[in-house]
């Protein structure tokens, strides 16, 4: 912890750096995201096995951003966030800092952006043993019974979009769900409403998604929405060749076209 | 088979729409009539007052009254084309059924401003409310002293309401002065050119007794109050409408609240003295 | 009412659900679906849960569902038919095993929806349900109801209130001629008292911590202090999840959803939270930046709606601390605000 709070505390008073965004622990023993701008409240940020939200959703948020130039303390899903919103053109290499950190508390200053992608090839995002069970679970349903499942969970959603907004991923300032010209998107929740909501959601993040599984946590009603685009993750990944958030290169799974596609039907 | 044990306040009167007037580009006024004549003996309202008006299907917008109460058979509204809901009021013809819900909000006080002068300043396609007003007030002429009516738009295209200003023109005890901005006139523009507030400057009507009505976009409400304040009036003596997305219109979705304040309830009309009370949240 | 006291035992409450379905009433209670524990209609008694502290969401989706039909039309060439409602679309429920906080604030949805004109789809329902509470033994760090008001034996808007005397009983209170009606109808279900218990004493006792009325009165000092709102809410995602989860909170939205033959209105749930909630079409948004949003939700329930109908917005029920997926933490922003 000690080199942490020294670098972040070195950031600050060096002027560099004008808040970093991490993690301090609340009253009521839970992990919440800080932005810190004093050096002397540097002392308050930690890092340890509970530091799972992934902090890059506030790295395009303007009331974050106004303070100035902001490091972000980040764990593996964070770090694979900012590739892919580098990717995305969302931020550029050298925006922001990035002051990475990993089990046995590792911690690693990142110069750029490009060090992180060379890091995170080492690096395997590994999946928690509820998560795991849960893929496991469904990956042994037929296509029947997977419908079922989802309908079940999504019969519960109540549209509080709790989902979207812990993503770093949905930063589009309009969102679908928001425009009513066209109404593409149900307000009221009814089954089918939530229904579209949430796989159009999880195909806007296809190829996009890095598995960090906030939008999961967030949801009040428990439903494990994270495993929908985890899976899609894998799909991409077998089908495309690609994962998002190890890349810098500018290519979506989804997106972009190669002559090489296996695909032909766009020649 | 057992009715709701009493009335859906969310219900709308169906309305037919008698006739349509392009006021400006992308500007309608409505005349609408009660499809079910026992709802047109029972409806009244005060000017000030506003509805909810909706395509079925669709969805409703919040406009206000824009007719008189002393016209009776019918009421109008005023909108221009911006979103959802007035896209798709703008195609609706004659003859079709659109709905009405209403009156809500409060009223202008005109009862309590006989034997006043009045002034009304408007701008653009702010004119509509105070239209209500104005229409009113001319109905029982006797009652008030000078009316004069200042109103200004972009160019002479986007004045509403060109019938009633070329009848507001002609009458000899109301002074009307349009004005239309630097650079908008046209050859033809025989009425004033420059901004609302300087326009109200210029005319300068005295304050003794007289009671000012503004309503406008916010700039000009905000150039215009110290130009009032310049000629004397006093901040009881103004007043304003607010505006404010709405859903409900009776004070329940708590949306278009300034403070503790619903525009729906305890507005839309405000008095200038009343508003800056109120917390700088609009 | 009734100055009996009955015993209910959890055993019977099996034979309570089936003598309410011979007469078409529904039971509602908290019930663990997937993850979450929520207010569910009950056909078995075993799926009730019991030892919980509080639910994810609250049970004022039985008298305010997320999504109601406040109006049906069908179209008949320009012209509509519209349609209500019918008596018999609203249920007959027994809404079980609500807590005292969140039973309480029905008191404040009713406040909302019959102040100055008549919500009939909240009275109705309101109407054909009847209220049976069961008083908390524990809480835990986000419950704050005695700070606002409440309390874990507070009786307001309960029917029966029923107090746990032991892990498988329940002394009951009938309050109200609802109450008396439903021990009437299940009597078999219901033993006498054979003494009387001092409920406050059974129950917990939560500690008080901050003054309400203080915060009241400081509040509209505090409004133009943007530079506290903001940096209460940075981690503020702007979500719905506060507002949903939130027995008091009342605020809706009015959608229209339409095929080729017609369509419905629907009143369905809404959060001051959201970016959009006051956006005007013409784009002006007179609360754009969360900090804003985010001291409307205080100010409204801690300070306006006091000023109006007299209550403060809140039960303490800690939902929407439990729920925030950033630990925005009420009890803990309010104390600051006292300190501010």
């Amino acid at each position: 912890m000690e080199k942490l709070i020294n670098i972040a505390r070195g950031l600050l008073e060096s002027g560099k750096v004008k808040t970093i965004i991490g993690y301090v622990e609340g009253p009521t023993g839970r992990i919440r995201a800080a932005f810190i701008r004093k050096p002397e409240e540097c002392s308050k940020l930690l890092i340890n096995q509970n530091c799972i939200q992934n902090l890059a959703v506030y790295l395009l948020k303007p009331e974050i951003r106004e303070f100035g130039r902001p490091a972000v303390i980040a764990n593996i899903a964070t770090q694979r966030s900012v590739l892919q919103l580098a990717q995305e053109c969302q931020i550029a290499d050298g925006e922001i800092d990035v002051i990475g950190f990993y089990a046995g508390n590792t911690i690693v200053e990142f110069k750029n952006f490009t060090e992180i992608e060379q890091r995170l090839k080492e690096v395997k995002l590994e999946l928690t043993s509820d998560d795991a069970k849960l893929i496991e679970k469904i990956n042994a349903m037929d296509t029947k019974q997977k419908w079922q499942f989802w309908v079940d969970e999504f019969s519960r959603c109540i549209k509080c979009y709790a989902c979207r907004s812990s993503c770093p991923m949905c930063y589009c300032s309009r969102c679908l769900c928001d425009c009513n010209q066209p109404q593409i998107l149900s307000a009221p929740s009814h089954l089918l409403g939530n229904l579209e909501w949430h796989i159009t959601r999880a195909m806007h993040l296809a190829g996009r998604c890095v598995a960090c599984g906030d939008c999961g946590r967030a949801c009040p009603v428990g439903i494990p929405l994270h495993i929908l685009t985890m899976k899609i993750a894998e799909d991409v990944l077998k089908n495309f060749g690609k994962r998002a958030g190890t890349t810098l290169v500018k290519e979506y799974a989804l997106s972009s076209f190669k002559n090489d596609d296996r695909e032909d039907f766009i020649k | 088979m057992m009715n709701l044990t009493e009335e859906n306040i969310y219900k709308p009167y169906k309305m037919r729409i008698e006739k349509i007037t392009e006021e400006a580009p992308g500007i309608r006024t409505f005349r609408l009539v009660f499809a079910d004549a026992s709802d047109a003996e029972k409806f009244s309202f005060k000017t000030g007052q506003f509805g909810l008006y909706s395509v079925f299907g669709v969805g409703e917008s919040t406009f206000c009254i824009a007719s008189a109460p002393t016209r009776k058979g019918y009421i109008e509204c005023t909108f221009r084309q911006a979103g959802l809901v007035t896209g798709e009021l703008a195609r609706r013809e004659e003859g079709d059924i659109i709905g009405f819900r209403g009156p809500y909000g409060n009223v202008f006080p005109i009862d309590e401003w006989r034997g006043k002068n009045l002034v009304f300043i408007a701008g653009g396609i702010a004119l509509p409310p105070l239209r209500s007003v104005i229409c009113n007030v001319l109905d029982l002429r006797e009652n008030y002293k000078n009316i004069t009516i200042i109103y200004g738009a972009r160019t002479p295209n986007d004045l509403v309401y060109k019938q009633e200003l070329a009848e507001w023109e002609k009458i000899s005890n109301v002074k009307l002065v349009t004005t239309v901005d630097p650079g908008g006139q046209t050859p033809e523009w025989k009425g004033e050119v420059g901004f609302v507030p300087a326009v109200l400057e210029k005319t300068n009507p005295s304050c003794e007794n007289t009671i000012a009505l503004v309503c406008g976009p916010p700039i000009m409400i905000k150039l215009t109050l110290p130009v009032l304040e310049k000629l004397g009036f006093s901040q009881d003596n103004i007043y304003t409408t607010l505006e404010n997305r709405m859903k409900c219109g009776v004070g329940k979705c708590g949306r278009c609240n300034v403070g503790k304040i619903f525009v729906c309830k305890d507005g839309p009309v405000f008095k200038l003295s009343d508003l800056n009370k109120m917390p700088q949240e609009y | 009412m009734s100055s009996e006291t009955k015993i209910l035992k959890k055993s019977s409450v099996q034979k309570l659900i089936e003598i309410l379905a011979s007469a078409n009433i529904r039971l509602m209670a908290p019930q663990k679906k997937g993850a979450a524990l929520i207010f569910a209609e009950t056909k078995s008694a075993s799926e009730i849960s019991y030892d919980h502290i509080q639910t994810d969401l609250s049970a004022k989706s039985v008298l305010f569902p997320q999504t109601e039909e406040i109006l049906s039309y069908s179209y008949a060439g320009r012209d509509v038919n519209m349609k209500e409602r019918e008596a018999e679309s609203f249920p007959e429920l027994v809404l079980f095993g609500a807590r005292p906080c969140e039973s309480s604030a029905i008191g404040l949805l009713n406040a909302v929806f019959t102040w100055d004109t008549q919500d009939v789809f909240f009275k109705t329902r309101l109407a054909k349900t009847t209220v049976i509470t069961i008083g908390c033994k524990k809480f835990d760090e986000y419950c704050f109801c005695t700070s606002v008001g409440c309390s874990p034996a507070d009786k307001r808007f309960s029917d029966i209130f029923m107090t746990p005397v032991s892990d498988e009983e329940f002394y009951v209170e009938s309050l109200t001629k609802k109450g008396d009606d439903l021990i009437k109808r299940a009597a078999a279900v219901f033993t006498m008292a054979n003494k009387t218990i001092d409920v406050e004493k059974e129950l917990a006792k939560v500690p008080v911590l901050f003054d309400i009325d203080a915060l009241n009165k400081k509040l509209p000092d505090l409004f133009n202090r943007v530079e506290i709102w903001k940096e209460q809410s940075l981690r503020c995602l702007g979500c719905g999840a506060c507002a949903y989860a939130c027995p008091a909170c009342a605020c809706f939205d009015i959608q229209d959803e339409s095929g080729k033959e017609g369509g419905k209105r629907l009143r369905c749930w809404d959060s001051c939270g959201f970016s959009t909630f006051t956006l005007h079409t013409s784009g002006h948004n007179p609360r754009h930046i969360q900090a804003e949003r985010w001291r409307q939700r205080v100010m409204h329930k801690f300070s306006y709606f006091k000023d109006r109908l007299k209550s403060i917005a809140c039960v303490g029920c800690g939902r929407c601390s439990r729920n925030c997926p950033v630990d925005m933490n009420l009890s803990e922003h309010l104390k600051s605000l006292m300190e501010a």
